[in-house]
This record gives structure tokens, C-alpha cells and sequence, in this order.
């Protein structure tokens, strides 16, 4: 079987600094949720995987965490692709981290999506247990903005007071979607927003605020 | 460097890139569920348990070249395992070292918390020895667990009482148990409690490792960290009678010095980047060398 030469390139150039890097935006980013943090994005891993999502998968993913991949990213789901790149994402995460894919969104550790629009419910991924909630998914939603989406008010740990966000596109139905993520606490599943060159996540415990419009 | 020496060298922070994954895995989700003990598949390393496993492991998964370390053991930059743990980074990671604590991005520590407030930025690592808070009440990991995931804490607060009904007082003077944003009970690790309300919506980002215990755990920052006690025993500190003897510091946490077998003491800053700067700021204690 020939192997796309794409599979095979556009991994990490330093693999042990540009990780570095990555996971310290990321550790930022959730331990000040709403903050945008830059990463130096994977420009040549396959489309529509985003650089900055390929950043993410590369820092944090191997052969012990099951990936799941959405419609538009996974092998033989066919929405946006275009001819002649079927599984190229998933091969490329194969090739660069070893991770398994997940055969069912429950059995993810994580979730990769390129189109929040059109993501599953956010029920249907790991939450945890009462006893292990740590056993939970992490989500990985590429989006195009962090000023121009739906304006959220943010509260919670690592927020001095409050703070604003607006990442788009976001999850159908998200802000009920996310207070009842924040209601199983301390089981639920942590959001990593990977946006054209940086990050902001909404671990589990950051609350929406509702404001009047 | 010539390629044999590349070839004999250790791997960035000592840590192989899986491992450094792992605990990086495990400190997310440390961060998203503040005071909740992460697993982890802590590593043997080149020390013993008990001198910071934990500690080094978690520094080394966070730590980059750009970052300046400070280690301190009880406050003090310059004992054993400050420097050892110290000369480990500068040899395993080659990042620069320094004492003082606003110029360092990365801390580590044993037990205390640095009188400078920390800032936003800063991350504070602390070498965790037993990370259960009931582990002292209940001995089984398994009832502890389910102690946690039922917010069952009603043990600790009748421990807490049996102090009071036998002191008088809470004497738990360190370790002292906190509620994370009113959810998890958690160790602060054997910081004296006179540190407990540093923690309380700190600007930094403070981490937990327990090498041996397999734990990491997290405080993240400007989060609520509430020291239990009861309405008529509320919490309080340390106080101390004198002031530091050599820079004339008061409300920090001093140690006590023996100066001979005749019960000569003084009391100093257990903080020395603390005691250095005021000192070299003019400030002078009754029992510190007059400047020239």
C-alpha cells in the first residue's frame, strides 16, 4: 500500500522544545481559562486538521490515549473532504504519536474536532467517574476566532473575578450543554479551543454567566 | 560539544518524552479539578523517595529553557536538597538558576511558600510526601477514595475536634487540611499553616507531586483554598513574640537557631531570600552584625 508522503512530514522539527512549548500555552490556558495563549501551529499536517490542533495532538497524545476523531476528520466519514486524502488525518496522527482511534466517542481520551457546529453531544465522552473523574475526555474544537464568536462572561478558578471570551464556531446548544457538564462536577469533560495560532480552554469548573443582551 | 558528549547526554530534563506526556496528561486534568489527586506512573529516579520524586518529576514535565528555577527547602535556598535538586536541573536542563524569588518563573519547593507574594506567571512545585489528607484516619485507599468522590469530610472534622477537646486548641500546626474551592479536602503538603492562606487566591499557579504516593494535584490560580476549622475555633497562624533577629522581619516564619548549650537561640527568617534582601536593604535585627 503506498503511503502519502504527507503522512510521513509536518510533524514536530524539535520534538522535546516545540512540545515543551506547547504544553506550557496549554497549561496556561487552563489554568487561566479565557485567556488566549499563543502556539506555534504543525503548518503541513493534513488538512482539515488545523496547525494548532496538530500541535496539541503532537504534544499530548501517544499510544495511550485513544483519539477520537469527528465526521469531517475521521476515515470514510466523507463531509468536506476532498478527493484523494481519505484518513489522511488519522494516518498522519498514527504515524507522528501511535494513537489509537477510538471505535466509540465514550472510549476517547481525546476528542479531535474540526467542526464544533456539528460535534455530539458533549454527554456522549468520558466524564469520569465519582471515584476517578481524571478518567475523563479532553476536546480538542478547532475554531476560526477568539474575539468575533458568541460573547461568553466567564467565572470560576484560575479567573480573578470574572473574564470575557468569544470563541466561535461553538457546539450547538453549548451554553446549556456546558451548565450541565459543570452540574456532574467533579465529573465532566475540559475544552482545549485550538484557533488559528493559539489556545483558551474551559476546564470543567469555569461557569458561564448569563447576560442580558 | 563534540558528538560523543551529545550522545552521552541525558534527554532534556532527565525525563523520556512519553513520561514527560504522561505527567503532562495528568496535570491538566490536576488544573481542571482543583484539590483532586490525580494517578500518575511515577518514574524511579536518580534520588531516594522522600527527597522530592514527586517535585522533580512534575518541574521537569513543565520546565523549559527559558524558565529560571528557584528550590527551596523549609525557605532555605541553600541546604542539601535545595541544591542538589537545584544542580539536577542545571545539569539535566540547563536552565538558569536564581534565589531570588521575583526572578524566578518556576519554584520548587519542600514545605513552604515564599514570604514575596508569588505573581502571575510564577508556577510553585511542591514535593508532596503523603498527598491523602485522611490518610492518618483512614488507612485503606480504597474507603479514602470513596470518602472524596462522596465529599465525606466529616472524619477530619471530628479529628480537628478531638484536638480541641484534648489541647484546647487545633494543634495541627502544619499540614493543616484546606477545602479547594469548596469541593475537595486536600494536604498542602507539610507546609506549618502559617502558609495556608498564601494559597488562597494566589496570582500563581501552584502544583502538587507525590513521586512515591503516585499523586498530582493542583491549585490553579485565584482560587479559593479555606483552612477548615469550626465558627467558635476559627483558624489562625503562628504568631511569633520576637522578630527576626538578624533583618528584623516581623510577621514571617522564623526558625529557631540553638547558638550554644547554655539555651542560647535566636529566631530567624526561615525564608533566606527574604532575610538576604531586607538585610541588604538596611534592615537590621538585634542580633545581626553591625554593618561597617
Amino acid at each position: 500500500m503506498a503511503v502519502a508522503a504527507g503522512v510521513l512530514e509536518g510533524g514536530f522539527a524539535d520534538a522535546v522544545m516545540e512540545g515543551q512549548a506547547v504544553f506550557r500555552a496549554v497549561l496556561e490556558a487552563m489554568a487561566r481559562p479565557g485567556t488566549v495563549q499563543p502556539v506555534a501551529g504543525l503548518q503541513r499536517a493534513p488538512r482539515p486538521l488545523s496547525p494548532v490542533a496538530a500541535a496539541l495532538v503532537a504534544t499530548v497524545c501517544d499510544g495511550d490515549t485513544p483519539v477520537w476523531l469527528d465526521p469531517s476528520l475521521a476515515p470514510g466519514g466523507s463531509r468536506t473532504r476532498g478527493p484523494g486524502d481519505g484518513g489522511a488525518v488519522a494516518a498522519w496522527i498514527a504515524f507522528h504519536t501511535g494513537a489509537p482511534l477510538a471505535a466509540t466517542q465514550g472510549e476517547a481520551q481525546f476528542a479531535i474536532c474540526a467542526d464544533p457546529a456539528l460535534l455530539a453531544p458533549l454527554e456522549s465522552f468520558a466524564r469520569g467517574t465519582q471515584d476517578y473523574p481524571d478518567r475523563s475526555a479532553t476536546l480538542i474544537l478547532q475554531v476560526d476566532t477568539f474575539s468575533e464568536g458568541e460573547p461568553l462572561l466567564l467565572e470560576g478558578p484560575g479567573i480573578a473575578g470574572r473574564a470575557g471570551a468569544a470563541p466561535g464556531p461553538l457546539p450547538r446548544h453549548f451554553r446549556d450543554q456546558w451548565r450541565q457538564n459543570g452540574a456532574c462536577f467533579p465529573r465532566g469533560v475540559d475544552l482545549i479551543f485550538a484557533g488559528p495560532d493559539a489556545v483558551m480552554c474551559l476546564p470543567r469548573t469555569t461557569r458561564i454567566l448569563e447576560t442580558q443582551r | 560539544m563534540t558528538a560523543t558528549a551529545d550522545i552521552a547526554s541525558y534527554n532534556f530534563a532527565y525525563l523520556d518524552e512519553q513520561t514527560k506526556r504522561m505527567i503532562r496528561r495528568a496535570i491538566l486534568k490536576a488544573v481542571a479539578i482543583p484539590g483532586y489527586q490525580t494517578p500518575f506512573a511515577s518514574r524511579e529516579m536518580p534520588m531516594p523517595y522522600g527527597w522530592g520524586t514527586g517535585g522533580v518529576q512534575v518541574t521537569a514535565a513543565v520546565i523549559g529553557p527559558q524558565d529560571t528555577l528557584k528550590v527551596i527547602d523549609q525557605g532555605a535556598d541553600d541546604t542539601t536538597n535545595a541544591i542538589s535538586i537545584r544542580k539536577f536541573f542545571q545539569k539535566t536542563a540547563g536552565v538558569a538558576t536564581t534565589t531570588k524569588t521575583q526572578e524566578a518563573s518556576i519554584i520548587q519547593t519542600r514545605h513552604r511558600i515564599p514570604e514575596t507574594p508569588l505573581q502571575a506567571g510564577q508556577i510553585i512545585v511542591f514535593q508532596v510526601p503523603i498527598p491523602e489528607p485522611l490518610r492518618f484516619l483512614e488507612p485503606r485507599e480504597t474507603e479514602t477514595r470513596k470518602m472524596h468522590a462522596l465529599e465525606e469530610y466529616g472524619l477530619m472534622h471530628v479529628k480537628l475536634y478531638e484536638d480541641i477537646a484534648r489541647n484546647g486548641r487545633i494543634a495541627t500546626t502544619y499540614a493543616y487540611p484546606v477545602k479547594v474551592e469548596g469541593r475537595y479536602v486536600m494536604d498542602p503538603s507539610p507546609t506549618p499553616k502559617f502558609d495556608n492562606p498564601k494559597m488562597h487566591m494566589s496570582a500563581a499557579l501552584q502544583l502538587y507531586g507525590a513521586g512515591r504516593e503516585r499523586r498530582i494535584y493542583a491549585i490553579p490560580p485565584h482560587t479559593r483554598v479555606v483552612s477548615l476549622d469550626f465558627e467558635d475555633f476559627p483558624f489562625e497562624v503562628q504568631k511569633f513574640d520576637k522578630p527576626c533577629a538578624l533583618c528584623g522581619a516581623e510577621q514571617v516564619y522564623l526558625d529557631e537557631v540553638i547558638l550554644d548549650d547554655r539555651g542560647g537561640r535566636m529566631f530567624v527568617c526561615s525564608d533566606t531570600d527574604h532575610c538576604e534582601e531586607r538585610r541588604a536593604a538596611g534592615h537590621v535585627g538585634e542580633l545581626a552584625e553591625q554593618p561597617r
